[in-house]
């Protein structure tokens, strides 16, 4: 034995008394038990489930919104547009100091939501021909002649604070009647469809209609709704009444602070709080992988003597 | 060149012989000496080990089992199978509950063995691949919660994107991809913690159960092997003057 290993009284070979200890029977009862404990409380209290939102269901029981998220996708001013990566180049994403990983990775799965959100589906199937005509005359203008219609009338349906019917009339072009005809095509259920296909036989990357759906305000209400907001803890809740990610508190704790929820568009530690705040946890992560190597916190399980309580029989035994 | 061994038997490999320089004799020797059989199979612990605290290590890996069985299910069916099926809703409960029985567990044994400082002797290593456990379980929940193809996946998947882009991490891992994280939930994740587990353990097997704090052995006290009392009397409790220091 060397020097050190014999400095350590917590290294050496235990010499002191021992019990018998069945640990293959330990641990079948234990698999028995949680087996058990497990049925059962899926028998009584079964899982959540709710149901998937549909572009059918947005377009449908919310259609100013489908209509409104319809027009800002073509004016670029959706929060998908303005993204940044891994999806487009319109901004360059978050970033802590020097540490900017988002723009360095650059566009990895490209969304241009005019075109994969609006365009592409309406040519996709046989339209009215009022829309198709919209759709020409949209495709033969210029990017800037675009850009002008879907801004006038996006800035038209800010201005009447989403209420369609005191949205005045203005240089619009083509940009109401292909909303419109988005929106009776989600209505329909046939984008729900389109957009999952996207012109491919197999399909299991679901990032377009992730994006386009958390656009608009359809998913953030039910969010909202269903107590899942993070700002409201929404990180560790779980639909219905059900147990969430209770794992997840510490995460969700730096969600709720001021400095990282402040209504300043302007702030910085709002701004960029998905960036900070993951760093801060894989920092406090590393910490607790290499907390035997940590100065004082080593030392609270010493300090604060629950392990007294712990080993009650064996320090009992050492009094007597 | 090719030995002639015994038809039958299995015969030791004669020390020094070129037989003991084989890497499987040198795995097999380091092996047996790091973990020999009544350290890796023990049927004693010492007797300080009498605390409700330590039946959370096991529970877990119980709860690990019952959420890989359920889990085995719903990999055949398909992530989609339980929206429709009675049978697949339950096995989803069962999942769902089995892996909210791994995190209770799992959290009071890591607490545990915090206020236990079970890193010391020497058994930093033990501490640290629970702590990696822990967070690649952490991993595996997500890519669970994203796959579940309801409300709750939309939303969740929604919401982390943020945080993965901002780190970079969104260029390769895309949580609104189905195909990549169901694959990785149910092919990798499961794997990794499998492995980090079965390490754990074998780290608490070969370092032995942390002892109290001070824990002063008795004067005059050498390692012992299994006691005979213990082998034939079945007494719950030996001495360590019974086992002969």
């Amino acid at each position: 034995m060397s020097a050190r290993k014999a400095a350590d009284p917590a290294a050496a070979e235990w010499t002191g008394p021992w019990r018998r200890y069945d640990i293959v029977k330990e641990g079948v009862v234990a698999i028995v038990v949680v087996a058990v404990l497990t049925l059962l409380l899926a028998m009584l209290f079964g899982s959540p489930d709710d149901k998937a939102l549909t572009f059918k269901g947005w377009a449908s029981s919310a259609k100013d919104d489908f209509y409104a998220t319809t027009v800002s996708e073509l004016a670029g001013t959706s929060d998908s547009a303005g993204y940044g990566p891994p999806y487009n180049n319109a901004s360059d994403g978050l970033y802590v100091g020097p540490l900017r990983p988002q723009k360095w990775f650059g566009v990895t799965h490209p969304v241009d939501p005019a075109t994969d959100f609006v365009i592409t589906p309406l040519q996709s199937q046989e339209q009215p021909a009022a829309v198709a005509a919209a759709l020409k005359t949209w495709l033969a203008a210029s990017a800037d002649q675009q850009t002008k219609w879907a801004t006038a009338l996006d800035d038209a349906i800010a201005k009447a604070n989403g209420d369609l019917s005191k949205v005045g009339s203005g240089d619009f072009g083509p940009v109401p009647t292909l909303a419109q005809g988005l929106t009776n095509m989600a209505a329909s259920g046939a984008l729900d469809g389109v957009l999952l296909s996207q012109g491919k036989f197999y399909q299991t990357d679901y990032t377009k209609q992730i994006l386009f759906l958390g656009d608009g305000s359809y998913l953030d209400d039910a969010a909202t709704a269903a107590h899942l907001q993070g700002n409201t803890w929404g990180m560790m809740n779980e639909t219905g009444s059900y147990p969430g990610q209770a794992w997840l508190w510490l995460y969700s704790f730096w969600y709720q602070l001021p400095k990282f929820n402040s209504s300043n568009p302007n702030d910085y530690l709002t701004n960029n709080a998905d960036a900070v705040i993951f760093y801060i946890m894989a920092i406090l992560s590393i910490g607790l992988l290499l907390l035997p190597f940590i100065p004082i916190i080593r030392s609270i399980p010493r300090w604060i003597p629950i392990h007294r309580l712990i080993w009650r029989d064996y320090y009992r035994s050492q009094r007597t | 060149m090719t030995a002639t061994l015994p038809a039958t038997g299995a015969p030791e490999t004669p020390e020094g012989g070129p037989e003991s320089r084989m890497w499987t004799a040198r795995l097999r020797r380091a092996w047996v000496s790091k973990l020999p059989p009544d350290k890796l199979l023990p049927d004693r612990q010492p007797a300080y080990v009498a605390s409700w605290i330590y039946v959370f290590g096991v529970l877990t890996i119980a709860a690990f089992l019952v959420v890989l069985a359920s889990g085995l299910v719903l990999a055949f069916t398909g992530p989609a199978w339980y929206h429709t099926s009675s049978l697949g809703h339950f096995t989803n409960s069962t999942h769902f509950w089995s892996v909210q029985l791994f995190f209770v567990f799992m959290v009071i044994h890591l607490w545990g063995k915090f206020w236990m400082a079970a890193w010391r002797g020497r058994r930093w290593l033990t501490w640290l691949t629970g702590g990696l456990c822990f967070l690649a379980s952490l991993a595996t929940a997500f890519t669970g919660y994203l796959i579940q193809t309801n409300f709750d996946s939309q939303w969740i998947s929604f919401e982390a994107k943020d945080g993965l882009n901002a780190v970079g991490i969104g260029a390769f891992f895309n949580v609104a991809n189905l195909g990549q994280t169901l694959l990785i939930h149910a092919c990798l994740l499961p794997l990794v913690v499998g492995v980090i587990t079965v390490w754990h353990v074998l780290l608490v097997r070969r370092r032995g159960v942390v002892p109290p704090m001070e824990a002063v052995p008795p004067h005059g006290a050498v390692p012992v092997a299994v006691p005979a009392a213990v082998a034939t009397s079945g007494e719950p409790t030996v001495t360590s003057e019974e086992s002969g220091s």
